[in-house]
C-alpha cells in the first residue's frame, strides 16, 4: 500500500488546488493549473491511478473522495474558465498582443451596377410621391412605340427615334416589330388595361440605332412616368419634376423648364439641369461647354393619345415624362463616358 | 437651320444681346444649339477695311509683294503681302500690329507681331480668310466688295452672329428666317416687317407663255409659277452671297441663289427652270411612268417609279417634285428666260420618295413637314421681284396659280377656363389675347370664349391644347406655378417581379457578387461559343444591326457574362472575380405567325473565378470552385424562404462531373457547375476554374408567389450534438443521407463537417462526418433518448444505403 494515499492527502491536494485557482487570472495560467492537477501526470490523476494499490477496506472510501475531488475541480475549472472568458481582465493584453495595423479578414464586397443604383434612387423619389412601378416588353409593335403615341408612320417626327427593327413580317407584309426606342409605349399599354386614376413609373431598357460615343449608347435605361386623373395640370407636372430633381441632386442644382416638342404631349417640356462641376477641379467633365444638360422630356398627355386608348380627354388629363437613367447618373457622379456603363469593367463598377 | 442675326434684323428690330436672344428662343421651344460669332476677335481699332493703293514687287522675294494700303484719315501703310491675288484698287481686310488673328505658322489665335520679312518692315498685314477666322483658305487674300468703306472697322462692316436653331418637326414655319423673326417679335414685343412683294410686269399675260396641269391633286395641293424673260445669269451680288454662305448654302448663280434665298426667307422651297428647255411650254405635275429616268442636279441618273411625283413637260420629267431638279432644265449661263416654281407637295409622298431614293434636300425636308399652301404665292412674288432686281429681264403679267382644293380657314373656340384647366395657372384674358396677337393669330373674345384663327404660316395648331402651349411658351414656363399632385394616390399593386428582383440583387451583393449589365443583342458567334446557336432556339434577328457584334437578340446570358469575365481577367490578373447579371433573354415561337411578341424571360446568371479571397496575410490563397457558386445560390433560396436541392446534371458547356441542376419545388429552375475548359478556351480564359450558376427567374417568381416566411416557435430545451462519421459507397449522395437523418423528429439539423478519404477505406467507399443536432420542443433530451434516435437513424441508413459508422 502506498501510504501517501489517504484521505488527508486528497484533502490537501484539493485545498491547494482551490487556493491556487483563486489567484489565476489568465487562460494560459488556468491551463497550467489544469495540467498540474487534472492532466495526465496531474497530482489528482496520479492519486486516482494508484487507487488499485489501496487496501480494499479503504479503497471504497478513498476512491469516492478522490472522485468527488476530481468532479469538484473539473466543475471549478469550467466555472473559472467562464469567469475568465467573460471578465475583461487587463492581464490578457500583457501576454497576448496583436499588430492592430494589419488589415482585417478579407470579406468580399459585392455592389450594384450604377444604372441599378440610379434606377433605385429615381424609383424611390417617385414612389414617395405615390408612383408605383410597372414594367413592359422591350420588343414592341410599332403601334405601341409610335402610332398610339400620335406618331404616325411617314411622319418626320419618327426620325426623332432612330429605330432598330426586328426580322418579322406580318400577314399584310408589314414589318411592325422593333426594339422599343423609349419606355413610352407602356403609357398606352397601361391605359388600355386600367381605368383612371393612374400614377405609375416604368423603368426599363430601351434601344436606338445609334453609333456609340462618349455621350451616346445604343442601349440605355429610361424611366417613364404617367399620372392620369381628373383635373391634373401642368403646374403639378412642374411640381412633381422639381421635387424629383431635389431628391436626386439636392437643392443646389438649377433647373431649366422649357418648351419642347414630343408628339404624344401638349404642351411639351424639356427639362435640363445645370451641368455637373467637379468640386475639386472646378471643371465640367461632361459636355464641358454646356451650361445646361437635358435630362428629361415631359408634357401633358396629348388628347389624341387619350382618345387612342379610349379615355375621354374632356374628363381626364394627366402628364407623362421620360428620362435617361445613365445621363442622370453621369451628371450625378461626373462620369464622362457613357460607354463605361455596359462595358462592365470592374475597375468602373467597383466605384459605385 | 443657321440664322445669321444680320439677316434676321432685316425683319425685326433686335436690341438684346445674341446670347439673350438665343436664351429666349430656346426657352420658347426653338432650341439654339450654338452661336457662331463672326469677327469675335476683330478689335475695332486693329482690323479695318483697307484700300490697296499700290502693289510693288518685293526686292528680295519673287512670291512676295509690297502693298501700300490706305486706311483713310490720310494714313497709309506699307506692308509685305504673300497673297498672289492682291491688286491695286482692291478693298481688303487690314490688320494692325496687335490684332488677334489666327497664326498659320503656330496654329494658334494670337496677337500679330510687326516683323521684318526678307529685309522689309511689315507693321501689319493684308488678311486671308483663315487669319480672320472666316474659313480655311489662306492661299489668297480676302477681297472685299468695292463699296466697302475704307477705314471702317471690319467688325462693323461684316461682323455677325449665326444662331444654330434646332427646329422641332412640328414647326416647319421656323425653318425660315421670317419664321424665326416672328418668334423673336412675339418674344420681345416688336413687330415683323415683311418683304415688299410688288414688282413691275409686262402686258404679256403669263397664260400665253406657259400652261400648268396638276394630274394628281392629292399629291400637289397648289402649284404656281411666274415667267421672267431676258434674264442675265451672273454671280449674285456680294451681300446675297454672304448671307447664303452664313446660312450654310452654296452659291451658284443669281437666279438659283435667289430661289434659295427666298426658301430660307419664307421656308417655301422654289425651283427655277430654264424656260426654253420646257417642251411645248407645258408643265404637268404627274406621277412618273415606269421606266422613266431623270438626271438629277446632284449628278445622279435616277430610275423613277409610279409612286414618285414628277414635274414634267409635254414629254419628259424635268424634276422630282419637291425634292430635286433635273439637269436638262437647269438654269445655266446660257439661260435667257426662267420659270419659277412655287408649289406645295404632299408630305407623305415626298418623304417616301426621298427615302426610297436616299435623298434628303432642303426642299424635301420642308415638304415632309407639311408647310402651308398659303406660302406659295408670297414666296413666288418675292423671288420674281428679286430676280427682276438682280438678274434683269421682264416678268410676264400675273402668275399661274393652280389651287384645286382650297381649304377653308377654321377657327378654334376655346373657353377662357381651358387655360387654367390645362396649366393650373390664372392667365388673364388680356394676356392671352395679346400673346396670341403677337404671334400673328386672329383673336376675338365673346364673353368667356375665345375665337382663334392661327396665322397662315402655322401648321401645328389643331386643338385647344396647342393654343394653350402657345400662350404658355411665350409667357414662359417659369411663370407657371409649381404644385404637388393633390389627388389621392391611386392604388395599384406594385410590380411583384420588380420587388423580388431587387431583393435578389441585394442577396447577390451580400454574397460578394458584382452586378454587371450587358447588351441585349449579341453576335451569332457569341451564341455559338456557348452552344446556343445550333442547339438553342432561333434568335430574333435585328434587320438593321449597327454591327455584326449586335446582330441578334440574345437567347442566353451565358455568352454575355463569359465575355465580361474574359475582359475583366485581361485587365486584372489573379484577382478574385464574382460577377452576376439579371437580364432578359428573347425567345421567339417557332411559328411567328400568331402576331405575338417574342417571350422575354428574365434570367439570373453568375460566374466566380480566381482566388476565394483578396490577397491577405490572414488566409491561405485558395481558388474558387463549384461550391463557391453553390454557396451563393443557397443564399438566394434561404433568404427567399424556399427549399432547393441539387442533382447531378449534364450540360453541353459544363464539366461532366461537376454540374448540377437546381431543383425547387420539384421544378428544374437552373444550372450550377464548373464550365468546361474547351468553352473557356474559346473566350480566351485559360488555366482557371470558372463556376457558374444560372437561374430562370420567371420560374422562381412563380414558385415564390404566395410563399411567405413563417415564424416557428423557438425550443426552450437544450440541444445535444453528436458526430456521425459514416462510410458508404461513392455513388451514394450526401443529400440522400441527410434526408434520412433529418427525417427523424428529434433531429433539428445536420451538417456535413468533414469529408474523409484515406487508403484505409476500401476501394469505392467514401466517408463523411455529419454533425447532428438533436433537440425536442417538449423536453430535455436524455442520453437514452438520443442513443435510441441515433441507432434508429443508423439502422435506416444501413438498410437503405448500406452505410456503416467509421470507428
Amino acid at each position: 500500500m502506498d501510504k501517501n494515499i489517504n484521505l488527508e492527502t486528497i484533502d490537501e491536494v484539493r485545498a491547494e488546488a482551490l487556493r491556487e485557482l483563486q489567484d489565476i487570472s489568465s487562460l494560459s495560467k488556468l491551463d497550467e493549473w489544469r495540467v498540474s492537477y487534472l492532466g495526465r501526470n496531474g497530482s489528482l490523476t496520479n492519486i486516482l491511478r494508484k487507487l488499485g494499490s489501496v487496501p480494499l477496506e479503504n479503497r471504497r472510501q478513498i476512491g469516492a473522495t478522490a472522485n468527488q475531488a476530481k468532479l469538484l475541480l473539473e466543475e471549478k475549472l469550467d466555472h473559472h474558465r467562464n469567469l475568465l472568458a467573460n471578465a475583461k481582465t487587463s492581464s490578457e493584453s500583457e501576454d497576448d498582443v496583436l499588430d492592430v495595423t494589419l488589415p482585417g479578414w478579407p470579406l468580399s464586397n459585392g455592389n450594384l451596377h450604377p444604372s441599378t443604383k440610379m434606377l433605385r434612387e429615381i424609383t424611390k423619389a417617385f414612389s414617395s410621391m405615390g408612383f408605383q412601378v410597372q414594367e413592359g416588353p422591350e420588343i414592341e409593335w410599332d403601334r405601341y412605340n409610335f402610332d398610339l403615341l400620335n406618331i404616325p408612320s411617314d411622319h418626320p417626327a419618327r426620325d426623332m427615334w432612330d429605330t432598330l427593327w426586328l426580322d418579322y413580317t406580318d400577314k399584310h407584309g408589314n414589318t411592325p416589330m422593333l426594339l422599343r426606342t423609349h419606355t413610352s409605349p407602356m403609357q398606352a399599354r397601361i391605359m388600355e388595361n386600367a381605368k383612371p386614376p393612374i400614377r405609375v413609373l416604368v423603368p426599363g431598357k430601351c434601344y436606338r440605332y445609334e453609333a456609340t460615343d462618349s455621350t451616346h449608347e445604343w442601349q440605355f435605361f429610361q424611366v417613364e412616368g404617367l399620372a392620369i386623373g381628373e383635373g391634373i395640370t401642368f403646374a403639378e407636372l412642374k411640381g412633381t419634376l422639381y421635387e424629383f430633381v431635389r431628391c436626386i441632386f439636392g437643392d443646389e442644382r438649377k433647373i431649366r423648364f422649357r418648351c419642347d416638342f414630343f408628339p404624344f404631349v401638349e404642351p411639351g417640356v424639356d427639362m435640363s439641369i445645370s451641368n455637373f462641376v467637379d468640386p475639386e477641379t472646378g471643371k465640367r467633365p461632361i459636355d464641358y461647354n454646356q451650361d445646361w444638360i437635358e435630362i428629361l422630356g415631359a408634357g401633358m398627355v396629348h388628347p389624341n393619345v387619350l382618345k387612342n386608348v379610349g379615355y375621354d380627354p374632356d374628363v381626364y388629363s394627366g402628364f407623362a415624362f421620360g428620362m435617361g437613367v445613365e445621363r442622370i447618373a453621369m451628371l450625378k457622379y461626373g462620369i464622362d463616358d457613357i460607354r463605361l456603363f455596359y462595358s462592365n469593367d470592374l475597375r468602373f463598377l467597383e466605384q459605385f | 437651320m443657321l440664322i445669321p442675326v444680320s439677316w434676321l434684323k432685316r425683319y425685326v428690330e433686335i436690341t438684346i444681346l445674341d446670347s439673350a436672344l438665343a436664351e429666349k428662343l430656346t426657352m420658347a421651344g426653338i432650341e439654339i444649339g450654338g452661336i457662331t460669332r463672326i469677327g469675335e476677335n476683330w478689335a475695332r481699332d486693329k482690323v479695318v477695311v483697307g484700300h490697296v493703293l499700290k502693289v510693288e514687287p518685293h526686292p528680295n522675294a519673287d512670291r512676295l509683294t509690297i502693298a501700300t494700303v490706305d486706311l483713310s484719315n490720310n494714313e497709309s501703310i506699307k506692308v509685305v503681302c504673300g497673297g498672289p491675288n492682291i491688286r491695286e484698287g482692291q478693298k481688303v481686310a487690314f490688320a494692325h500690329e496687335g490684332a488677334i488673328l489666327y497664326n498659320t505658322h503656330t496654329n494658334k489665335t494670337q496677337p500679330l507681331i510687326a516683323a521684318k520679312i526678307r529685309g522689309i518692315n511689315s507693321p501689319g498685314m493684308v488678311c486671308s480668310e483663315i487669319e480672320l477666322g472666316l474659313g480655311k483658305d489662306h492661299s489668297e487674300i480676302l477681297v472685299l466688295p468695292e463699296d466697302a468703306p475704307t477705314g471702317t472697322p471690319l467688325f462693323d462692316y461684316m461682323g455677325d452672329s449665326v444662331l444654330d436653331a434646332e427646329v422641332t418637326p412640328n414647326r416647319p414655319d421656323c425653318l425660315s428666317i421670317l419664321g424665326i423673326a416672328r418668334e423673336v417679335a412675339a418674344l420681345t414685343g416688336r413687330s415683323v416687317h415683311e418683304p415688299d412683294l410688288e414688282y413691275v410686269e409686262t402686258e404679256d399675260p403669263i397664260n400665253h407663255q406657259i400652261s400648268i396641269d396638276i394630274a394628281n391633286s392629292d399629291m400637289c395641293k397648289r402649284y404656281s409659277a411666274s415667267v421672267i424673260k431676258g434674264v442675265k445669269i451672273t454671280e449674285s451680288p456680294d451681300w446675297l452671297q454672304k448671307e447664303l454662305r452664313l446660312a450654310g448654302q452654296r452659291t451658284i448663280n443669281n437666279v438659283v441663289d435667289i430661289t434659295n434665298y427666298v426658301m430660307l426667307e419664307y421656308g417655301q422651297p422654289l425651283h427655277a427652270f430654264d424656260y426654253d428647255r420646257i417642251n411645248d411650254n407645258k408643265i404637268v405635275v404627274r406621277p412618273a411612268k415606269t421606266g422613266e429616268k431623270l438626271s438629277c442636279l446632284d449628278g445622279e441618273l435616277r430610275k423613277l417609279n409610279p409612286q414618285m411625283l414628277t414635274i414634267s413637260d409635254s414629254k419628259n420629267p424635268l424634276a422630282l417634285a419637291g425634292i430635286m431638279g433635273g439637269t436638262d432644265s437647269e438654269v445655266s449661263d446660257k439661260t435667257r428666260s426662267v420659270v419659277i416654281e412655287s408649289a406645295n407637295f404632299d408630305p407623305i409622298n415626298t418623304r417616301r420618295t426621298a427615302k426610297a431614293l436616299g435623298i434628303n434636300t432642303e426642299a424635301s425636308y420642308r415638304f415632309e413637314r407639311n408647310i402651308r399652301p398659303d406660302l406659295v404665292p408670297k414666296a413666288l412674288k418675292r423671288a420674281t421681284s428679286l430676280i427682276l432686281e438682280m438678274a434683269g429681264g421682264k416678268a410676264c403679267k400675273g402668275i399661274v396659280d393652280v389651287y384645286p382644293n382650297k381649304g377653308k380657314a377654321t377657327s378654334l373656340i376655346i373657353p377662357h377656363g381651358k387655360f387654367k384647366k390645362v396649366l393650373g395657372a390664372n392667365i388673364s384674358k388680356k394676356n392671352i389675347s395679346n400673346t396670341l396677337l403677337a404671334l400673328g393669330f386672329d383673336v376675338s373674345l365673346d364673353g368667356q370664349k375665345f375665337k382663334i384663327r392661327p396665322p397662315y404660316w402655322r401648321v401645328d395648331i389643331k386643338i385647344a391644347e396647342d393654343i394653350v402651349e402657345e400662350v404658355a411658351r411665350i409667357i414662359g414656363y417659369d411663370e407657371i406655378p409649381t404644385k404637388m399632385l393633390s389627388s389621392p394616390i391611386p392604388y395599384s399593386e406594385s410590380s411583384y417581379s420588380y420587388d423580388l428582383r431587387e431583393t435578389i440583387r441585394d442577396i447577390m451583393i451580400a454574397g460578394g457578387m458584382h452586378e454587371t449589365i450587358s447588351y441585349s443583342a449579341t453576335s451569332k458567334d457569341n451564341l455559338r461559343k456557348v452552344a446556343m446557336l445550333d442547339n438553342g432556339p432561333n434568335p430574333v434577328r435585328i434587320t438593321n444591326p449597327m454591327t455584326r457584334e449586335l446582330e441578334v437578340m440574345r437567347t442566353t446570358l451565358r455568352g454575355s457574362i463569359l465575355k465580361t469575365l474574359e475582359s475583366n481577367i485581361k485587365v486584372s490578373q489573379n484577382k478574385s472575380i464574382r460577377l452576376f447579371e439579371i437580364g432578359k433573354i428573347y425567345i421567339q415561337d417557332n411559328a411567328l405567325v400568331n402576331d405575338k411578341l417574342p417571350e422575354e424571360k428574365e434570367v439570373l446568371i453568375g460566374v466566380l473565378a480566381g482566388p476565394r479571397h483578396q490577397l491577405s496575410w490572414a488566409v491561405k490563397e485558395k481558388y474558387m470552385n463549384f461550391f463557391d457558386a453553390k454557396g451563393v445560390v443557397e443564399q438566394v433560396f434561404t433568404e427567399l424562404g424556399l427549399a432547393m436541392e441539387c442533382m447531378p446534371y449534364k450540360d453541353p458547356i459544363m464539366h461532366p462531373g461537376k454540374t448540377a441542376q437546381i431543383l425547387c419545388d420539384g421544378n428544374n429552375i437552373g444550372v450550377l457547375g464548373e464550365i468546361h475548359s474547351d468553352v473557356l478556351n474559346q473566350f480566351d480564359i485559360k488555366e482557371i476554374v470558372v463556376s457558374m450558376f444560372e437561374i430562370n427567374l420567371e420560374s422562381l417568381y412563380k414558385i415564390k408567389k404566395g410563399i411567405y416566411k413563417h415564424y416557428s416557435p423557438i425550443s426552450h430545451f437544450p440541444e445535444s450534438t453528436r458526430d456521425f462519421a459514416l462510410v458508404f459507397e461513392t455513388n451514394v449522395l450526401a443529400a440522400d443521407i441527410q434526408q434520412v437523418i433529418n427525417r427523424h423528429n428529434l433531429v433539428k439539423s445536420s451538417t456535413p463537417v468533414d469529408i474523409y478519404s484515406s487508403e484505409s477505406l476500401s476501394v469505392g467507399k467514401k466517408s463523411i462526418a455529419f454533425r447532428v443536432v438533436f433537440q425536442s420542443t417538449k423536453s430535455t433530451l436524455t442520453k437514452a433518448l438520443i442513443d435510441k434516435a441515433q441507432s434508429s437513424i443508423l439502422k435506416q441508413l444501413q438498410a437503405k444505403f448500406g452505410i456503416e459508422l467509421r470507428n
